[in-house]
């Protein structure tokens, strides 16, 4: 049909797409045909998504479980791979109950509005070449904005739910996640200077280097943050099971209680596909063209692998040790960051208002070193009050004979 | 203008993840910081002591497992010794050797558990240090079962030594975990003791002052972390204490970073004793000949007293001449440690109450009895 989509835009560069909108277009009017495309893009993005959610559940359980010297779930399906179907299952046929005092809407709202922030991130996330829903020119200001929106629905959650522990999880993941978005922005403004644009298509390719190596203070500061922001541990404050119960979502069962869960796993999931795209150069990889999603996906489990490996090793930080690691140790990092990155760029990029791959060595070199400096230095002053732990008393050799003598 | 806040009551327990079983704690809060605190127990109340006075001497011993049911071994240590002391009879050697193997073997078990849970209270979601921990943990349950059969309520000591000697593979097999455990041990202490956010969380947190520890009664590690060298084990040698070398850790802040730390080093003096022990036991019977129904003279009283986990458990038997203690009074060290709790808490965040709860390692079923 006549219908012609502009040789830029984002569903013409993909193939699928561009069969889906010229299938469309011979039946229905062109924008018809452009929405038909993109809503089965969304569709597969936000099932994409879900069904990842679920993967990782699994993934998360039996990896913490192999660390713990457990086995994990195992029973239904190979290596216990539906068990997130069986959770689901369970959890669909619970009762949902709403407390009598809660605040009916906001109650029911809540678990909704958080899974939302998980969805909407991933439509300006690169997968391979050219398969983005959305090619937005202010993408990492829109992954930003969104995914700030999870505040409200952890408090909307715990003051809805009348319960004191969820007002403890409310009122801790308000001040965690506000205080975080400080260093969290700022550690970004590196990258997009660097990049000469907020379009994380165009960050990806910009990586000729992969920008942990050129950013590793960012790619510091932004990875601790988004695990701040995601309530993963250390900074699971919000839900501190042995502190407050479940914190903001403990009044929650049955089918809200899966989505939350969902909701906070598909945050992970997301938040690891943009630190993806931002630092490890996306897709980017040998044989890119072909193989684009293949290498996305590694650098999103590697990524993910780090989350549950963190989790499973550190203990939890008390809220205001939280926040006095934000402002006074990742805001530090991230302004020294910005600065040191401006002033690179100033006086690397030249004439030609570029930046080549030489260039971005030399700037990988430099910020490493000061990143250890920096991470040293502020790491020991932030230290300073913690002693050293004292030598073990001598434990005394047996008197008699060897141990094990059988009597 | 100042921001006006109001104190709100929060009831943790007798249903809460961290209460160590049915305690509850009646807190007020100002913001997170806590303000009051009021120790609520009584939910596992089981009338043990009221059941001793109906049972004869041996059969009691069964009911003292299930006080302190992470330490088994030390509660049937406590109450046969009082036995013993109203009976006038002491047991052969070998079984006091028996005893004082099992009894630290014990203890290495129950600070596993009480180190386990305390890290899992600081929120190592995945369970790795807790885990760890309960993995040489089994490897000594393991043990107790070939000794005795039980793994948890053991009720493998009676009046007058042992229930049986141990079998002819229990010594491998004691070999075999002294070989392993050491080991385990270590990666445990690698994987927390020097963990940095472990030291901020726990350093200087919740300090108990030792002269408040000793004007509440307070024993066992909680009271060596303060900076005394207190233990019965040393003050008042029992069963082959007096035959075996070790040394008493002793904190210096009573903060809980010293309980843990004093909890990890009774470990490797636990051990030390146990490898002394094995190597110094000469065989032997393991039981008086005492008859099946024990009666001690009217109006004899005893007090029997030992060094466990948790501090000083004692057991007060009075005799009328019958086949059953006329009174048995337990004092447990669970209970008297809870006396701290305002001191411990007042003051600090909700996050570090859990934990300061978890490291003065109260056991409800003693505390309740």
């Amino acid at each position: 049909m006549s219908c012609q989509l502009a040789a830029g835009n984002i569903l013409y560069e993909n193939p699928l797409l561009r069969w889906v909108y010229d299938i469309a277009g011979t039946v229905a009017p062109c924008w018809a045909a452009y929405l038909a495309a993109g809503l089965a893009f969304m569709l597969l993005l936000v099932n994409g998504v879900l069904i990842g959610t679920a993967i990782l559940t699994w993934a998360e359980r039996r990896i913490l479980a192999r660390f713990a010297n457990r086995i994990g779930p195992n029973r239904w399906g190979p290596f216990g791979l539906l068990q997130p179907l069986a959770d689901l299952i369970k959890l669909l046929t619970k009762e949902s109950l709403t407390p009598r005092s809660a605040d009916r809407i906001v109650f029911n709202l809540a678990p909704i509005l958080m899974l939302m922030p998980a969805l909407l991130v991933v439509a300006v996330v690169p997968f391979a070449r050219n398969i983005a829903l959305a090619d937005l020119s202010i993408g990492v200001l829109y992954v930003l904005a969104i995914s700030s929106l999870t505040i409200l629905a952890i408090f909307m959650a715990g003051w809805a739910s009348q319960n004191r522990f969820a007002l403890f999880g409310a009122a801790r993941g308000v001040a965690v996640l506000i205080s975080y978005e400080v260093p969290v922005v700022l550690s970004l403004l590196g990258v997009v200077m660097l990049a000469g644009s907020m379009s994380l298509n165009d960050i990806v390719a910009a990586q000729a280097v992969p920008f942990f190596l050129v950013q590793p203070l960012a790619f510091f500061v932004f990875f601790t943050g988004v695990s701040a922001e995601l309530n993963r541990t250390p900074f699971d404050v919000a839900e501190g099971e042995s502190e407050i119960v479940a914190g903001y979502h403990t009044e929650y069962s049955g089918i809200k209680f899966a989505i939350m869960q969902a909701a906070e796993f598909g945050g992970t999931i997301t938040a690891s596909a943009v630190i993806v795209s931002l630092f490890l150069a996306g897709w980017a990889g040998p044989l890119a063209g072909y193989l684009g999603w293949l290498w996305f996906l590694l650098k999103l489990g590697a990524v993910l692998f780090v989350f549950i490996w963190v989790r499973a090793t550190f203990p939890r930080l008390r809220t205001d040790q939280i926040m006095a690691f934000s402002w006074k140790f990742l805001l530090s990092l991230a302004l020294i960051n910005l600065v040191a990155t401006a002033l690179e760029v100033y006086f690397l990029r030249g004439d030609s208002r570029t930046l080549t791959t030489v260039d971005l060595w030399v700037m990988a070199g430099i910020n490493l070193a000061l990143a250890a400096v920096a991470i040293g230095a502020f790491g020991r002053l932030n230290r300073a009050q913690v002693q050293r732990v004292r030598p073990p008393l001598p434990v005394l050799a047996p008197a008699g004979a060897p141990a094990g003598k059988a009597v | 203008m100042p921001f006006r806040t109001e104190p709100m009551t929060v009831n943790i327990g007798p249903q809460h993840p961290s209460t160590h079983g049915v305690f509850r704690l009646r807190v007020t809060f100002d913001g997170e910081v806590i303000t009051e605190v009021e120790p609520v127990f009584g939910y596992l109340h089981r009338g043990t002591e009221k059941l001793a006075e109906e049972r004869n001497y041996v059969q009691v011993v069964t009911l003292t497992d299930r006080l302190d049911y992470v330490s088994s071994m030390t509660n049937n240590q406590a109450y046969c010794i009082a036995v013993e002391k109203l009976l006038g009879v002491t047991p052969p050697l070998r079984a006091k050797y028996l005893r004082t193997l099992v009894a630290e073997l014990q203890r290495i078990a129950s600070h596993l558990i009480g180190v386990g849970f305390f890290l899992q209270e600081l929120g190592t979601f995945g369970g790795t240090p807790l885990m760890y921990c309960f993995r040489s943990r089994e490897r000594i349950l393991d043990l107790f079962e070939m000794l005795c059969g039980a793994r948890i309520t053991v009720s493998y000591l009676r009046p007058g030594g042992v229930f049986s000697d141990a079998p002819a593979d229990f010594w491998p097999a004691l070999d075999a975990f002294m070989q392993v455990f050491p080991g385990e041990l270590a990666e445990l202490e690698q994987l927390v003791l020097e963990n940095e956010i472990l030291m901020v969380r726990t350093r200087g947190v919740s300090p108990l002052p030792l002269d408040v520890a000793v004007n509440c009664s307070v024993s066992g590690p909680v009271l060596r972390a303060s900076g005394l060298a207190w233990d019965w084990r040393k003050e008042d040698p029992y069963d082959a204490y007096d035959q075996v070398r070790f040394e008493v850790p002793v904190g210096t802040n009573g903060d809980n970073y010293d309980r843990l730390w004093v909890r990890m080093q009774e470990v490797h003096q636990s051990l030390s004793i146990v490898r002394q022990c094995v190597a110094q036991i000469e065989p032997g019977p393991v039981r008086l000949d005492l008859p099946l129904v024990l009666r001690a003279e009217a109006g004899v009283e005893a007090y029997g007293r030992i060094e466990s986990p948790r501090g000083e458990l004692g057991f007060y038997l009075v005799s009328d001449g019958g086949i059953s203690p006329y009174r048995c009074k337990i004092r447990s060290p669970s209970l008297l440690n809870l006396t701290v709790t305002e001191h411990l808490l007042v003051g600090w965040k909700l996050a570090d109450m859990i934990v300061s709860l978890g490291s003065v390692d109260i056991n409800m079923g003693e505390v309740d009895r």
